[in-house]
């Protein structure tokens, strides 16, 4: 120690209060719902429009996200790539289990513009064959790729081992089924799903919230169709059993994944729970990250996080460990979840904790792209941006003792279902000295 | 042929600058739309400086960066940054080394305390150095070891293209260097790189500049003076015959090509620079760009296409030498050599053709949104504004951006693609090994 005074830390100013920006909502005669955000930062305005698209045929979805912005019967996909791009634009398609996403930005000028050419898309996606061939084979490309990947095969088997029978088990469609994918199966799946009952459009940035309405009104008034609802069962609860030892022979590292219980975000737990998710590995001041990474060495980014669903939430650890340490990180793993699930947290912790929580809330508002992230996954549960006030305010009033009890309820080790992709030939014989195992092919 | 433009807005972040009499350059550039602000600590080191013998160096000097400094113990950096409500994290790149937090904005005085005290001296100890390389090496794993096309293209170009140690070599190291490190080296590279004249601090989002002079001058006032060292010349002469080279990726299930070609000197030739940063977009940004439509689309001789300048993609933030490059990955029993000679045709065509009616247009327009978009962020503001003022002594370039970009002429972005010849193109094929 070289220092010849001490100095003190410096204290934190007064806390900001949390302040939601202000915003507009209509709901238009072909039940698409419109929220804009003034945020005037910069010059642009974010877009999302969430539909929701659960229990779609894997493949199918898959490809219509692939191929949506492919064409209409006015312009080609080039022309739409161009007609976005002269307003600074541009728009991409996701999918997950949940909803259909289109996203994009422009500047704020050409919002009218972007907006023309998504009820341009929403109503007259072509589908050309050409391009469908074109995109059906960099598909199967992708998921090849994406099925090298130790941290792909990892979470594809944590989802089957968590989900079952359930449409969440399966996110990924095969090669020879995305093969299979016709154009007009992609025009029926359109006419079937892409409707405005049910989706959110989002719309932030240098806006006036009520003009912002006003024009997804002129746009999109004429987007038609009745909603084919699909209502997707809840999620199963978890169910504990023996690791699952999946094999990916000379892998240099081992993929550590459990899932534990947890709740959507209106639940009364919730709060506490992302409270002890935090204390528990949620954030590099967390115990696990402390333990496993700088202690001891074991891996890089190790990092848990409660994610929420439509039909159901669940938490989830996962860290990239050394092949050698894998049987030891998994027991600190388990230690540190057992610590947290039987002895009350430090207060001084759960204070780190909370202000983290609260403090990374005003950084998640404080972009035009980050706010209309949050509005629109909001949007998708039926939240609005006033829940973000609530929130804070119970993660303000969880106690010491609140956030022991989500401790021992959710995050016990006895709960958690755990998979490990890696070398079985280096790894199966220490994972059995902690733990039954049951073992796969990857 | 002039033609109509979506007109190119601009921001007009204001701009505050001063150095200390230690040395140390500040910029401040307050926006009080938020409470949060950003604050980023720019030291004039990257990979290109690390000694023969210690590949990867610098970034794991960067991790020890964290490990605890004077007045704070190992894990007490992380713990007052994330208990004050903010994030953290450190880069390594080819020429600076960053150090930045996004925190709400009653943390300022907070975080400047914690960079200050790790600029007067980071706790350096045997212990903290041997954790930190097993964390390296698990970091080396997870990107490059343990995945397919791992450090493609940016570990496995530059040995391609140059010649000189600083230029070539792995910056994220060998584990027989990373190992063999010792708390000396640190301790000798803290004294020769880490000095206060050898670094900037940015401030932007939240502040009062007044207030916020006053507490960067309490917190960094002291800390010793020490003069920034003499950068090197890390000059190498141009390419004048085409370079190849092949690797086996075990892990790749398809193939993957990367090549690149040399660009001026993008701080002291930074107008002769600019066209080829747009000359990237024009090829690759998106469906309706050049080799999109020709490779992905037309020929399907690739899966995907990429573009960029330098070769952590970062245009603005990279000096001399450096590249424009293009990846592309390849379907199953792909032709590299058709690809790179289509690529050839393509820059031949666009030299003598020229861009088409509203081409360049709409590629400026959209190069605009993206600089826009990262500088809302009060962090990406810090950072390109330090970085802004390290390597040029013009922070307030990044205001300006967007225009620059938009100014860029045909014939310019013409002229550029005609320099991209086969003889000067360095490139790297990734053999897929890891066909199913």
């Amino acid at each position: 120690m070289t220092a010849t005074t001490v100095r003190p830390l410096p204290a934190l100013g007064p806390n900001r209060r949390l302040t939601v920006p202000k915003q507009a909502e209509r709901t238009l005669g072909n039940g698409l719902t419109v929220i804009a955000v003034r945020r005037p930062a910069v010059p642009l305005v974010e877009v999302r429009l969430w539909m929701p698209f659960g229990r779609t045929h894997l493949a199918r979805g898959a490809m219509l996200a692939q191929t949506m912005l492919a064409g209409t019967e006015a312009h080609s996909a080039t022309e739409i790539a161009a007609e976005l791009q002269k307003v600074g634009g541009g728009l991409s398609a996701g999918l997950d289990p949940d909803r259909l996403m289109l996203s994009g930005a422009s500047l704020v000028t050409g919002l009218d513009r972007m907006l023309e050419l998504l009820a341009e898309v929403l109503t007259g996606a072509s589908y050309p064959g050409d391009w469908v061939a074109t995109e059906r084979d960099r598909l199967v490309d992708h998921i090849q790729v994406a099925q090298s990947q130790p941290s792909h095969l990892a979470r594809t088997a944590l989802l089957k081992r968590i989900y079952g029978r359930h449409p969440y088990a399966v996110q990924t469609p095969e090669p020879d089924q995305v093969r299979a994918v016709r154009p007009a199966a992609l025009r029926k799946l359109h006419a079937e799903r892409v409707h405005p009952a049910g989706a959110v459009l989002v719309l932030v940035g240098d806006v006036r919230p009520e003009r912002a309405l006003d024009a997804a009104e002129a746009a999109l008034a004429g987007w038609r169709g009745d909603g084919h609802v699909a209502e997707l069962p809840p999620a199963p609860p978890l169910e504990p059993g023996p690791l699952l030892l999946i094999d990916r022979p000379g892998s240099v590292q081992s993929s550590l994944r459990l899932a534990l219980p947890a709740v959507p975000r209106t639940h009364p737990d919730h709060a506490a729970l992302q409270l002890a998710n935090l204390i528990f590995g949620g954030y590099f001041s967390s115990r696990w990250v402390e333990n496993i990474r700088e202690d001891k060495g074991y891996t890089y980014g190790p990092h848990s996080l409660v994610e929420h669903s439509v039909a159901g939430s669940v938490l989830v650890a996962g860290a990239e460990v050394a092949t050698e340490v894998t049987a030891p990180a998994l027991l600190e793993t388990s230690y540190e979840l057992g610590r947290l699930a039987t002895v009350p947290p430090k207060p001084d912790e759960l204070e780190q904790a909370r202000q983290y929580a609260l403090g990374t809330l005003q950084l998640g508002m404080s972009t035009q792209a980050g706010l209309a992230s949050l509005t629109s996954a909001y949007a998708g549960n039926g939240l609005r941006l006033d829940f973000l006030t609530e929130h804070a305010a119970r993660l303000a009033a969880a106690t010491v003792d609140d956030v022991a009890e989500v401790a021992a309820r959710y995050l016990a080790p006895a709960h958690a279902v755990t998979v490990v992709l890696g070398d079985a030939a280096r790894i199966a014989d220490s994972l059995a000295a902690l733990t039954p195992v049951h073992r796969e092919d990857a | 042929m002039p033609t109509r433009r979506a007109r190119i807005p601009a921001t007009k972040y204001p701009v505050e600058r001063f150095a200390l009499d230690n040395g140390l350059r500040v910029v401040l550039t307050p926006d009080r739309s938020a409470p949060v602000i950003g604050v980023a600590v720019v030291y004039d080191v990257g990979i290109r400086s690390e000694p023969e013998g210690r590949t990867g160096f610098a970034h794991l000097f960067e991790h020890l960066m964290f490990q605890g400094s004077e007045n704070l113990e190992k894990l007490a950096h992380f713990r007052h940054v994330q208990g004050a409500g903010g994030t953290f994290n450190g880069s390594t790149h080819l020429d600076y080394t960053d150090y930045f937090e996004t925190l709400p904005s009653n943390a300022l005085e907070r975080a400047l305390f914690l960079e200050a005290d790790r600029m007067r001296g980071p706790r350096l100890t045997e212990e903290n150095l041997r954790n930190q390389v097993d964390v390296v090496k698990e970091e080396i794993r997870v990107n490059v070891l343990n995945r397919p096309y791992g450090g493609f293209p940016w570990l496995t170009l530059p040995p391609v293209m140059f010649d000189t140690f600083p230029n070539a070599h792995d910056g994220y190291g060998s584990f027989d260097d990373l190992e063999s490190a010792t708390v000396a080296d640190a301790a000798d590279f803290f004294r020769r790189y880490y000095a206060s004249g050898n670094a900037v601090l940015a401030v932007s989002g939240d502040i009062d500049v007044a207030e916020a002079t006053a507490l960067i001058e309490r917190h960094f006032g002291d800390v010793p003076a020490r003069p920034a060292p003499e950068r090197p010349d890390f000059t190498e002469p141009d390419l004048t015959t085409e370079r190849r080279s092949t690797y086996t990726d075990a892990l790749a299930p398809l193939p993957a090509v990367a090549g690149a070609w040399r660009v001026p000197d993008p701080v002291t030739d930074f107008a002769g620079y600019l066209p080829y940063v747009v000359l990237a977009e024009v090829l690759t940004d998106g469906d309706a760009s050049r080799l999109v439509e020709r490779l992905v689309q037309r020929d399907r001789t690739v899966t995907g296409v990429g573009g960029y300048l330098g070769f952590m993609g970062d245009p603005f933030d990279v000096r001399d030498p450096t590249a424009l490059l293009l990846q592309a990955h390849l379907p199953p029993g792909g032709d590299v050599d058709k690809v790179l000679r289509t690529v050839d045709e393509e820059l031949d065509r666009l030299a003598t053709d020229g861009l088409v009616e509203g081409e360049l247009a709409r590629t400026q327009a959209r190069m605009a949104t993206h600089l826009l978009r990262d500088t809302d962020a009060v962090l990406g503001r810090a950072l390109r504004m330090a970085v802004l003022e390290q390597q040029r002594g013009e922070p307030g370039l990044l205001n300006d951006l967007p225009r620059l970009v938009g100014a860029v002429t045909e014939d310019q972005v013409r002229a550029a693609a005609a320099t991209l010849r086969p003889e000067r193109r360095a490139s790297v094929e990734v053999v897929a090994g890891g066909a199913q």
